[in-house]
């Protein structure tokens, strides 16, 4: 990468890739949980694509080149900040060859394994196709006259590819990378899909529990996007997305290391999901696949939400107030020398004031002596006897009260 | 039965992150029960965790901005979950620079704690992240097996030496035995000791100071409390439950104490300025 940012060459010279550029474009291109990379040396370009074929899920990223020809040339633009550079490479491919290879992705990134040492001792990076035994050697030109080579066999492969057209879905919207970083790092890592439920002015994010028996035990999380804060947000569909998540992870890392903004393209449920990553030179498009509608009718509910507005977020608009004038008129007056069988039995005869009270003397009277560890709270938290739950009850009836958790009445009856 | 909390310092959120994080290092599942004042995790001794049982008390003042509650009953007003601490740590985590979160017993899909946090964005419309973590509410008649636990009659109580110079000791210990004595005296002296077929290590602390509970703090261990200073009382532990004890902490407590009840228990107290934790460890026979 070239630090100080100068522009190295211009259009008409060629230079080998240097080597860290290679890296780099490999290890974007690979993400998290890649199969082997599909490497293609096209009459005008070279494509990298790791592909899962479970999950149709592609990266394709096209390299344009300045002069087409035998002799091709590359040029590949990389930004950092406010620095860029670009260089040019060279390579040429007799004509009328069309020819396809996978390989290990893990293999090219073993030869371009150090950046620290390459960006000192290599000169130059040779690739070559040695057709007659299946492998493409890399040459690396190090200082000194040292010469490294490394043949890394492939295996010839059908390419994959996801039949999918950006421009015809409903749903486009970009943001900044780091946006969408912040969405799902609250996540747990370990989730394995997310849902995306869009309207006009919103994006809700949860995630997407599969089993029934699963919901009542995991922590279900929702996080609300609003469309300014969004480069771009057009919905024309209100709908609900779902994605695998791991995999949504791994391509924004590879979008925050370019920082590009990220455009998504929506549809239905069951047709996939492109993420574009767009510059003047480079073209990253991630194709997810989605689950489907009837998956969504199965589940109880969860795509009814998508049609309806949903209600203004209760938090926002929480009133203290309210809350606490609730609460007055749904406590009725018991009998106050009740005696619970709480903290304030341990301490001093009932009664709520008197117990609030006692217990900041209570206080007061162990910081006077700074030596003493706070004994009497001890004292009166553990010694003594732990006092029965009362018999008496209140003959208030429950039903006055809002319950919002379930705490059947019979059980109270039990308690008795 | 209604909670609402809110916790708007930073500092607060911290703090209360950092203990409910501790609190998941040492269970899986425990009891929080909510009073007007306080918070409390609660786990009681059971012999599926091996007898072990903790009692974490919070003064609610020192955390939330806000906080209201009212229990199953004006006459029991306390409100009694079970709930997984990890769930909760996590989604605590997440929102550290949170502007405020509110904590909420909510009913979705079952009863639910759900945490709220209004996160700062760049935009004009600040955004909201809910977690709701699933909880089951303990009805009423169960409640009496989440009592304070009640002080031990202990032979000996000692400050117990710095906590990280502690887990040192332990973690080596660890690889070689998975029985661990702790011996201590009224004189200061803390001895921890294992002993295998083939190799004996013994650790010695001195001057680590007795708490002075005094007269009063002495109920009916009268006679034990104003015996021989020198005499040492033991426990053997399980060596695991300690460290897994040790390695939550993540403070430096204002008063770290242990109390020995010989050949019985061992009873872990760590004070901080709002929190308290307290550990109960059965000796093994």
């Amino acid at each position: 990468m070239c630090r100080d940012g100068r522009k190295r060459e211009s259009a008409g010279q060629s230079r080998p890739l240097s080597v860290q550029d290679r890296r780099r474009a490999v290890r974007g291109a690979s993400g998290r949980r890649a199969g082997p990379a599909v490497c293609e040396l096209l009459s005008f370009g070279v494509r990298f694509l790791p592909v899962r074929a479970a999950l149709l899920q592609q990266v394709r990223v096209l390299f344009f080149p300045v002069f087409p020809s035998g002799s091709v040339n590359i040029t590949l633009t990389m930004q950092k900040g406010d620095q860029n550079a670009t260089f040019l490479c060279r390579y040429s491919i007799p004509r009328g060859l069309n020819f396809r290879c996978k390989l290990a992705i893990k293999s090219v990134q073993t030869v371009f394994r150090s950046l620290a040492t390459l960006e000192k001792t290599v000169e130059k990076c040779h690739i070559g196709l040695d057709e007659q035994k299946d492998r493409l050697t890399f040459t690396l030109h190090c200082k000194h006259g040292l010469l490294k080579t490394h043949n890394l066999s492939y295996q010839d492969s059908e390419s994959l590819e996801a039949v999918f057209d950006k421009d015809s879905c409903a749903n486009v919207f970009r943001a900044q990378p780091r946006v969408l970083v912040d969405t799902v790092v609250h996540f747990p890592t370990s989730l394995e899909e997310v849902t995306l439920t869009l309207s006009d002015e919103r994006m809700w994010v949860r995630n997407h529990v599969e089993d029934e028996a699963e919901r009542s035990k995991a922590v279900l999380t929702e996080l609300c996007l609003a469309a300014d804060e969004f480069d771009h947000f057009d919905i024309k569909l209100h709908n609900s997305i779902t994605f695998c998540l791991k995999e949504f992870r791994g391509l924004l890392l590879f979008a925050e290391s370019t920082g590009l903004p990220v455009t998504m393209y929506l549809d239905e449920p069951g047709s996939p999901v492109v993420l574009s990553v767009t510059d003047s030179v480079l073209e990253g498009n991630f194709v997810l696949a989605t689950l489907s509608d009837d998956h969504y009718l199965r589940q109880s509910n969860r795509g009814a939400d998508a049609e309806q507005t949903r209600p203004p977020d209760d938090f926002m608009n929480d009133d203290m107030d309210a809350y606490l004038i609730a609460m007055d008129s749904s406590v009725a007056p018991g009998p106050s020398t009740a005696d619970p069988p709480s903290l304030a039995a341990f301490r001093k005869p009932p009664a709520p004031n008197y117990r609030t009270r006692t217990y900041s003397e209570e206080e007061e009277d162990g910081e006077e002596d700074p030596e003493r560890p706070p004994d009497k709270k001890f004292r009166s938290l553990f010694f003594g006897s732990v006092l029965p739950p009362s018999p008496r009850r209140s003959s208030q009836p429950f039903t006055t009260q809002e319950v919002l958790a379930s705490d059947s009445e019979e059980d109270e009856a039990e308690a008795d | 039965m209604k909670f609402r909390g809110k916790i708007i310092d930073v500092a607060c959120l911290n703090h209360f992150t950092r203990v409910v994080t501790t609190i998941s290092k040492l269970t899986k599942t425990c009891v929080l029960r909510l009073t007007p004042d306080n918070l409390f995790f609660i786990l009681s001794g059971k012999v599926t965790n091996g007898g072990v049982s903790m009692w974490c008390e919070l003064l609610q003042n020192n955390f939330f901005d806000e906080y209201q509650m009212e229990g199953v009953s004006s006459e029991f007003n306390q409100i009694c979950l079970e709930v997984s601490p990890e769930n909760l740590s996590r989604a605590l985590r997440t929102v550290q620079c949170a502007k405020s979160v509110k904590i909420k017993l909510t009913k979705k899909h079952c009863a639910c704690l759900t945490v709220a946090a209004e996160l700062p964005t760049l935009s004009s419309a600040s955004r909201v992240v809910t977690h709701d973590v699933p909880v089951e509410v303990i009805p009423r008649r169960l409640w009496q097996e989440f009592k304070e636990p009640v002080m031990p009659d202990f032979d000996v109580s000692i400050y117990l030496p710095p906590l990280k110079m502690l887990k040192n000791v332990v973690d080596r210990m660890k690889n070689l035995s998975n029985f661990l004595v702790i011996e201590a005296n009224m004189n200061g002296e803390m001895n921890l000791k294992i002993q295998t077929d083939l190799v004996s290590v013994s650790t010695h602390f001195k001057d680590l100071g007795n708490p002075p509970w005094g007269e009063d703090a002495s109920q009916d261990g009268g006679p034990s409390q104003r015996g021989d200073p020198e005499l040492l009382a033991e426990a053997t532990v399980d060596i695991r439950k300690l460290q897994q004890f040790l390695v939550g902490q993540q403070v430096n407590p204002s008063k770290a104490m242990c109390n020995i009840v010989h050949q019985n228990v061992v009873h872990l107290i760590l004070l901080h300025e709002d929190v308290s934790l307290q550990y109960f460890i059965p000796a093994v026979a």
